[in-house]
């Protein structure tokens, strides 16, 4: 028999099917297809303002403007006031946007090591924990949040979702089955490795700057 | 990885007298249970949630064939490469052949407590591959060609002098002394890596059945950076990993960041289904997981189950008064603390590890904070029982609970023999109240410290008079 068999009917054997299984009970097909919740906290906070909160106690910075044709100016301000440089790769989402026009230069492809500023979007944003959702694909180069050293995130006010369990019903119902990667990322890169000293930028980002749309 | 548990007393004994570590573990200490405290506060309901949590793993245990079967079929879907192993030996024997048919010639690494299990890097090193640890802590024993003292922590037991000296020798750089320069140098020196590996090595926290995905929790980006940068990527993990839904996961992920570091959520959560899609820039060409069973099974078929709910947080060692003074490697394999109490003995055989289900004082901490409500006492009480049995106690301790049973079935030899005990204990004492040496076993507890006299009277006697007392 393989390895995978005798596992398999060790595990069997073990929970002495009949016994140990029905005194605990619960349908496996079931659970799968409803993913029942589990209880929740206390949720009855402003999301917006949640997320908010969140995003500062884990070390990202905000900004908040009315339309994605304005991310260019909101970026260059951020990049020149903290003099980081402002050429930089970003999603093929913003690439009609006028960055030139903010002495921004952009670039449309994958960050590679020595990018020093990333920008992508999100799919969507968790309120609860100040966590961005970020798909992979075709028109989400994973590396780009993931090797420069500051990342900007654009996030669409209406994305912020309340829970994780949101951030899934919301995949399950809009994209179907999972990309390869989903990324939950909540502020800088970090560390504590070193006699519990909070060093930032360990190997992903040093900063993270999240950019709020309201349209 | 070799087991020298059978050494605790010893190196116990070392490692109380080790300044640097004490220091060390003091400072892990504050850290970890302070910030656990009062992130936990964040959550109204977080005794409900760790109910929950801890109901949906022994609801997952009690059906673990099924959630593995439907976690191979969804992972296979996405065109996962699954693989299971019965030894460390197959394992092991797995991703060298992986990487060999992959002409692979460099690995990074992230992270995996089964990886130290199996002696993983030793392993594929062996074959002439080179393994580059990534997560800081995992770097710096690397370097040191040490192995972890924590869970999550790994490097714990180092003081940063160590890694400025360990760094300055290993790096062939100027010594640092900040710990934001060291982990800077760090990041500098496996950048390059990061980047021209040919293949990666994760663990994983959770394998979720409804979608045949694997997770991995990290702060410092290393885990995400495994799981994208090279073109092979192989996750090893276990069959207990197994968890059902992505709602579960949301559940299990309000606890492990909290319980683990005292965060809300670790800055990296990355979620891995398949391999590269097409169309995608990033990611592996090929994504195998190996689902380990050393010792898993046998422990489901046991009274020591509930050990197997186990989400690896650490909770229970950072609350353990044992651990924070002898540190994690005291405890002589991959798993230190109360639950590494209970894992090393439960997989490699409880005559191989017979002090640590004692080094424990039974307080509970560990089971007050354990997110998924493992009775660590119970087991550790359950491996002593099972110790007896086997005839593995020492002498003198099963000669002092026979004698000890004896008298305890006899009520009036009891109540004659302890008042005995009681008055002698304070003639000893004397003015003092302090009793110095002892005899026999007894020797061992004042060879550090005096015992306190009894005052003179028994609970019994002191009860029945309470008793006419209050009658009155």
């Amino acid at each position: 028999m393989s390895a995978r068999e005798n596992i398999l009917s060790r595990i069997r054997s073990a929970n002495k099917v009949g016994e140990i299984r029905d005194a605990i009970g619960g349908a496996v097909e079931d659970r799968l297809t409803t993913h029942p919740a589990s209880p929740l906290p206390d949720l009855t906070w402003n999301d917006t303002e949640r997320f908010k909160q969140r995003c500062e106690d884990a070390a990202s910075t905000l900004d908040e403007i009315s339309q994605m044709d304005d991310v260019p100016e909101a970026v260059s301000r951020y990049l020149t006031e903290n003099n980081l440089p402002t050429s930089l790769v970003c999603w093929p989402e913003f690439k009609k946007l006028l960055w030139s026009k903010s002495n921004v230069e952009a670039e449309i492809r994958s960050a590679l090591g020595d990018d020093k500023v990333g920008v992508t979007g999100s799919y969507c944003a968790v309120a609860e924990t100040g966590t961005l959702v970020l798909l992979s694909g075709q028109e989400h180069h994973a590396t780009t949040s993931l090797l420069p050293e500051t990342h900007i995130a654009v996030v669409r006010r209406n994305r912020i979702v309340k829970t994780m369990e949101e951030a899934w019903q919301l995949i399950r119902s809009e994209v179907g089955s999972l990309p390869r990667q989903v990324a939950f990322i909540s502020g800088p890169s970090r560390t504590a490795d070193i006699e519990m000293t909070l060093v930032y930028g360990a190997h992903g980002p040093f900063r993270v700057h999240v950019i709020i749309v309201d349209s | 990885m070799e087991i020298t548990s059978q050494d605790f007393k010893a190196v116990s004994g070392a490692k109380l007298k080790d300044e640097k570590l004490q220091k060390a573990l003091f400072q892990a200490k504050d850290g970890f249970v302070v910030s656990r405290a009062k992130v936990i506060k964040d959550l109204d309901n977080f005794e409900t949630i760790r109910q929950a949590a801890s109901d949906v793993r022994d609801h997952c245990l009690a059906h673990l064939d099924e959630y593995l079967e439907a976690w191979e079929s969804q992972a296979k879907a996405s065109g996962t490469v699954v693989h299971w192993a019965e030894s460390y030996e197959e394992l092991n024997a797995l991703v060298v052949k992986i990487a060999q048919d992959n002409q692979v010639k460099k690995i990074i690494k992230s992270k995996s407590m089964v990886g130290e299990e199996t002696g993983l890097n030793k392993y594929v090193e062996g074959h002439g591959i080179e393994v580059k640890e990534t997560d800081l802590g995992e770097y710096i024993i690397q370097q040191a060609g040490e192995y972890p003292s924590h869970i999550i922590a790994p490097a714990t037991h180092k003081s940063k002098e160590d890694v400025s000296d360990l760094f300055a020798e290993k790096h062939q750089r100027p010594r640092l002394e900040d710990a934001e320069k060291l982990t800077h140098e760090a990041r500098e020196i496996l950048r390059p890596h990061f980047l021209d590996a040919d293949m990666g090595i994760t663990g994983a926290n959770f394998m979720i059945a409804e979608t045949g995905s694997t997770v991995i929790v990290t702060n410092e980006g290393n885990g995400r950076m495994t799981t994208t940068m090279p073109r092979v990527h192989v996750a090893i993990s276990s069959i207990e990993k197994c968890i059902p839904t992505l709602d579960d996961f949301a559940l299990m992920m309000r606890l492990l960041p909290r319980s683990a570091t005292g965060q809300v959520i670790s800055n990296y959560v990355s979620m891995t289904t398949g391999p590269k899609r097409e169309g995608d820039h990033d990611g592996p060409e090929e994504f195998h997981v190996i689902i380990l069973d050393v010792g898993r099974t046998r422990v489901l078929g046991s009274e020591l189950r509930d050990a197997l709910r186990c989400i690896r947080c650490g909770a229970c060692m950072n609350h353990c008064p044992v651990y924070q003074n002898v540190g994690g490697h005291a405890y002589g394999w991959v798993y230190p603390g109360p639950i590494g109490s209970v894992l090393t003995p439960a997989y490699n055989g409880i005559e191989n590890a017979i002090d640590l289900p004692n080094a424990a004082t039974l307080c509970n901490q560990c089971g007050v904070v354990c997110p998924v409500k493992i009775p660590l006492p119970d087991l550790m009480r359950k491996l002593r029982e099972k110790q007896y049995e086997k005839d593995l106690k020492s002498k003198t301790e099963k000669w002092s609970i026979k004698l000890w049973a004896y008298l305890a079935v006899r009520p009036k030899l009891y109540s004659i023999v302890t008042r005995v005990m009681a008055r002698a204990g304070k003639m000893l004492g004397g003015s003092s109240g302090q009793i110095k040496t002892m005899i026999f076993a007894a020797q061992e507890w004042t060879k550090h410290r005096d015992l306190p006299t009894p005052r003179g009277r028994t609970f019994r006697d002191i009860y029945v008079n309470n008793k006419k007392v209050n009658k009155r």
